[in-house]
Order: C-alpha cells, then structure tokens, then sequence
C-alpha cells in the first residue's frame, strides 16, 4: 500500500500547471454528472447485488441467504416463462423492426416534392406514448368494436381473437412495436443519404438494376447502422414493460393475461419487487438481465463481424 | 460521413436528375400506402372518441362515427380526476426539462472543450452506462429513495435529470465538438473566465443542442410510465401514464371516453412535434453519428 502510492503520485506532478487546472476545470464541469453516476447508478448498481443475496422484503431487516435466489430462478416456472415470453417477443420484434425501418428509409428517401410530409407522417407515431398507443391497440384490435379483424379479413384472414388469445397476444405486441420504426427509419435515412452518388453511378454503367444496387451497395454500406440498431433494439426489447403491463391487465389488477403470455421479465421483476414484496428475488432477477443483456450484445458483436461491413469510403 | 445534417436531406430534394413518371408514381403510392397504416391507428382512436355509446355496440364497427358526440370528451375528463393527472404530468416535465437543459450543457462542455487528462477515457465510462437496463436499478432506486422518505412524490422523477443522463450528454458533447475553438480562444485572451465562456460564448450556439435535448427531456417525461408507476402511491400523485391506466383497469372505463383520454394526452406531443420537427429529426439524426 505505501509503495503504491508513490507511482500515481509521481505521475500526477509530471502534470504542468496549466494541465493541472484544466483538470480541475474538467472535473467541475463534469461534476454533475459524478455524482449522478455514483448516486443514481454504480452504488444502487452494488446495492441491487448486495439486495439480491438476502431476503428482503422491502422493510426491516434483510437476511443474508448466499445464492438462493439465483437457485430459486432455476426452479421457476413462471421465471422461464417470462424469460421465453422476452425472448420470443425479441426475436420477433427486432428483426421485424430492422425491416420495416429500412423499409421506411428507402421510401423517404424517394425524390417527390412532398417527401417531408410522408416522413413527418411515418416520423409522428414513434414519439407518441406508448401507454396511450397500447390503449388504442385494445381497442383497434378488439374483436367485436375494433376493426383490425375486419381489414385482415378484405385480404382473408380469419378473425383472430388478439388480446385472449394467448398464442396471439404477444404478435399483437410485435405489430404495435412497428410504429415507433419511423425513428430508426430517420437514422437509416441519414445513412442511406451518405453514401456517395459516385457509386451508383458506376455500378448504373456496368449496367446494374435496381436490385442489383440495393443488394451491393445499399445494404452491405448500411450494415454498421443496422448493428447498431440490433443493439439498442434488442437491449429495448428485453427491457419491454409499459405495452404488456397496459394490455395484459385483467380483472382485479392481474397482469400478464391470457394465461400468462404477456408475462415479460421485466414485468414479473417488478411484480416480485412490489406486490410480492420479494425485493431480494427481484434484485436477482434484475442482475441476470443485466448479464444476459451483456452477454446477448456480445453474442450480437461477434456474429456481426461475418456480415457488417467497415470499409470507408 | 460525420456531418450529415438535416439541411442536406431537406436539400437534396430539388435539385434531382429527371427519373421516369412510372417510378415516380410508384414511389407516391408506396409512401401513401404506408403512411396511411401508420396514421391509421391514431384515426381510429378520434373517431371512436367521438362514438355514442350506441354506436359502439354496431357490427361490424363503423368506420366514421354518425353522430359526433364532443360530450365524450367532457365525460372522460370528469370520468377521471383528468386535470390532476395532466397537473401533475405537466409539474413533472417542466422540472425534467429544466434539469436537463442545465445539467447536460455543462456535463459536455466539460466533455469537449477542456482539455484535461483521462478526459475520453471517462467519457466511454459515460457512454456504457447507456448499456445498464433501467430495469435492473429499481428495486435498489426504490429502497434508497424510501430512506429518503421521497416516495409518492415527484423528486426521485425529477431530480436524477439535474445530474445529466449519458445519451443526452452525447448529443450535445457531439455538437459541441464541432464548434471551432477559436471562437473560445478570443474570448480567453479577453481575460473571460470559463463560466463567462460557457454562458455567453458557447450556450448561444449551441442553443439548437439545448433545444433538441430539452425536447427529448420533455417528451420522456410526459411518455414514461414505469418510473411514476414505482414512485408514485396516491391517487391525488399519479402522472396521465398511471393514472389512466390505473383507472381502465379498476372502473372498466369505456372505450370511446379512453380514446377521448387517449387523444387528449396525445394533443400537446402532437402540437410539440408540428412546432419542432426540425429539432427532432436533428437530434435524432445527430444521435446517429459515430
């Protein structure tokens, strides 16, 4: 401990005077955001750990139990459920959104006069609130009063019965997750505006189509924003709340109907946090999503290096 | 690559080459097509607020209302204690996007325009704690604000956003990077300290960075649902978010008066989105800059 001191300290006098008061101009300016960090994240961070080795119920004292709440999570069954209900929802919702985002950039991006109405009009909906977009979606897709059913069945498919049914409920959700794309559409739209007209005009003399250009210029061009969008979408997916805890309330303040099926992690972190008093069980659960969070965004990283492509230009 | 800004979308327009009528009217009827489906829900929500009680029970539903029944939206408002609700939403916001509009300038320009050791190896600490769920904080947030004694009012919303969050410190660090510091330097050798720098040299430009971080703030504010849901235990307390939901679920409320909740709600992010698109797109865009 005292050697140690020596070389940090040593190291700080090599700093000239000037260099000296920017630091300490620096950490002034930087000073909010100091204490936020160690108030309002790397302690309740530690905290939450600490939490998630007792039984805690929220007043009192906390018992020390070691690994049991992790133990717990293993024989679960509504644990794996909402974990598979996270997980399916995901799968569905990110690649669907990448789609549609980059459906929505190449329409905006069309030369029309009036192209900054449409944009506006695809743009709007991803800013309204999700809790009153969720309202809507219950009543647009209700089988009796909505009108969801009927337009799907102009193009013949049967009445589905959303909201009770519980192998269609969570669809339903990927559907409403489709109109906050027109964001992610705006970021593709910048993306899509700086790649360089030089190249499609080459790849037009060697007489490629339209196809051809999207497939080898566009997409391989647009691949570092599409990462980038996997990850925040995937980190936002397994984060998804407000849309099944207004949809999937039922009768007497339950949530997660029909059956359960919208029971995502998150929600069922925080039924064990504040209505089951299970702060302990809860904190546990908050730190393996933070790991599986991690480790899915590196999984995502390291599969991304076969397709994403990181030539300038 | 890096200075894509929403003047050279909004550009780029006019000055096209000449393309050929058919493609041009596909790309219309695409962009029509498309954002028919994305308005189409926000259509059905007025149109069924404006439904009597009779109509509602039609089916197959009608797609325009017969009657317009306004008294929907005056029943949806006493139906819920709804100007409480938008009170304290309204409270909410306001204090969000003042902290956050002074919190987050000086958090980045202390990020940008000093120079001092470790500086961007301190900034990529702020740049992953994007990456940690808000989720996985709640249940220890929530015990240490009790111990506080800040539950079921508005501060633990509020107070967080007076020490600046890590995406919006990006945003403006971001523009703030692309101010020439020359502009600074003049002001230095005048013998300006660096808070006089900050405030009348450097805030004045980057007020359109302000902007779109404070409408950001805003937004948040008014949308977030699980920070209030936590927080907030009184009815008298509740934010629109919990406070209608809360409502739906224990008085089984109906349809046409929770779309006219509904639309009310929506009306000022509406208004606020006509009034500042621009701000939007750009900050949205400038997010996406590596």
């Amino acid at each position: 401990m005292v050697a140690g001191t020596e070389t940090p300290k040593r190291g700080r006098l090599k700093l000239g005077k000037t260099e000296r008061a920017n630091l300490r101009l620096g950490l002034l300016f930087i000073s909010p955001w100091i204490v936020g960090f160690v108030a309002f994240l790397a302690y309740p961070l530690y905290y939450t750990l600490r939490i998630s080795f007792t039984r805690f119920s929220g007043f009192g004292e906390a018992t020390w139990i070691g690994f049991s709440n992790y133990e717990r999570m293993l024989t679960d069954d509504l644990f794996w459920k909402s974990l598979g209900n996270t997980l399916y929802y995901s799968a569905l919702a990110v690649p669907i959104g990448v789609v549609v985002a980059l459906v929505l950039a190449l329409a905006m991006n069309q030369r029309l006069r009036e192209v900054s109405t449409y944009r506006g009009a695809l743009f709007l909906p991803s800013v309204l609130p999700l809790f009153a977009v969720s309202f809507i979606f219950i009543a647009l897709m209700d089988p009796i009063r909505g009108i969801f059913n009927q337009i799907l069945g102009v193009v013949g498919i049967p009445a589905i019965n959303w909201f009770a049914d519980p192998r269609y409920a969570k669809l339903a959700l990927v559907i409403l997750a489709q109109l906050g794309a027109g964001q992610v559409a705006l970021i593709f739209l910048a993306g899509l505006k700086g790649i360089p007209l030089t190249l499609y005009e080459a790849a037009e003399i060697d007489g490629a189509g339209a196809w051809t250009k999207f497939w080898n210029i566009t997409l391989p061009l647009m691949t570092p924003i599409i990462l980038y969008d996997i990850i925040l979408g995937l980190s936002l997916g397994l984060q998804a709340f407000t849309q099944a805890y207004v949809i999937g309330a039922g009768p007497a303040g339950s949530v997660g109907n029909p059956a359960n099926s919208t029971l995502f992690y998150v929600l069922y972190l925080y039924l064990n946090a504040f209505r089951y008093s299970q702060m302990g069980y809860a904190a546990a659960l908050g730190w393996v999503l933070f790991i599986l969070t991690f480790l899915l965004a590196l999984l995502v990283f390291r599969w991304a290096r076969s397709w994403v492509h990181y030539e300038t230009v | 690559m890096s200075e894509i800004t929403v003047e050279r979308l909004a550009v780029a327009i006019p000055e096209v080459r000449k393309r050929k009528l058919p493609g041009r009217i596909i790309s219309r009827i695409t962009l029509i097509v498309l954002s028919i489906a994305f308005l189409f829900p926000f259509y059905w929500m007025v149109a069924t607020s404006l439904k009597s009680p009779v109509e509602m029970r039609a089916s197959p539903p009608t797609l325009w209302p017969h009657e317009l029944v306004w008294q929907n939206y005056a029943d949806a408002v006493t139906a819920v204690p709804f100007w409480t609700f938008f009170r304290n939403t309204v409270i909410i916001t306001i204090f969000t996007v003042i902290g956050s509009v002074i919190s987050n300038p000086l958090i980045a320009y202390g990020f940008s325009r000093i120079k001092w050791p470790g500086r961007d190896k301190v900034f990529y600490l702020v740049l992953a704690t994007v990456f940690v769920p808000f989720p996985v904080l709640i249940v220890a947030l929530f015990d240490i604000f009790a111990n506080l004694g800040w539950v079921n009012t508005f501060l633990p919303l509020v107070v967080p956003f007076f020490f600046g969050q890590a995406f919006w410190i990006f945003l403006m660090r971001q523009f703030l990077l692309q101010i020439p510091q020359e502009i600074a330097d003049a002001a230095r050798i005048d013998g300006a300290s660096e808070l006089q720098i900050f405030f009348r040299v450097i805030m004045p430009l980057a007020l359109p960075a302000v902007g779109v971080v404070g409408l950001f703030a805003a937004l948040f504010a008014w949308n977030d649902f699980l920070g209030p849901l936590i927080y907030l235990q009184g009815v008298e307390k509740y934010t629109l978010a919990v406070g209608l939901t809360f409502f739906r679920s224990q008085h089984d409320v109906q349809f046409n008066l929770l779309m006219a909740a509904s639309t009310l709600v929506m009306l000022p992010v509406v208004a606020m989105f006509f009034l500042f698109q621009r701000t939007l797109v750009e900050g949205i865009t400038l997010g996406s800059i590596k």
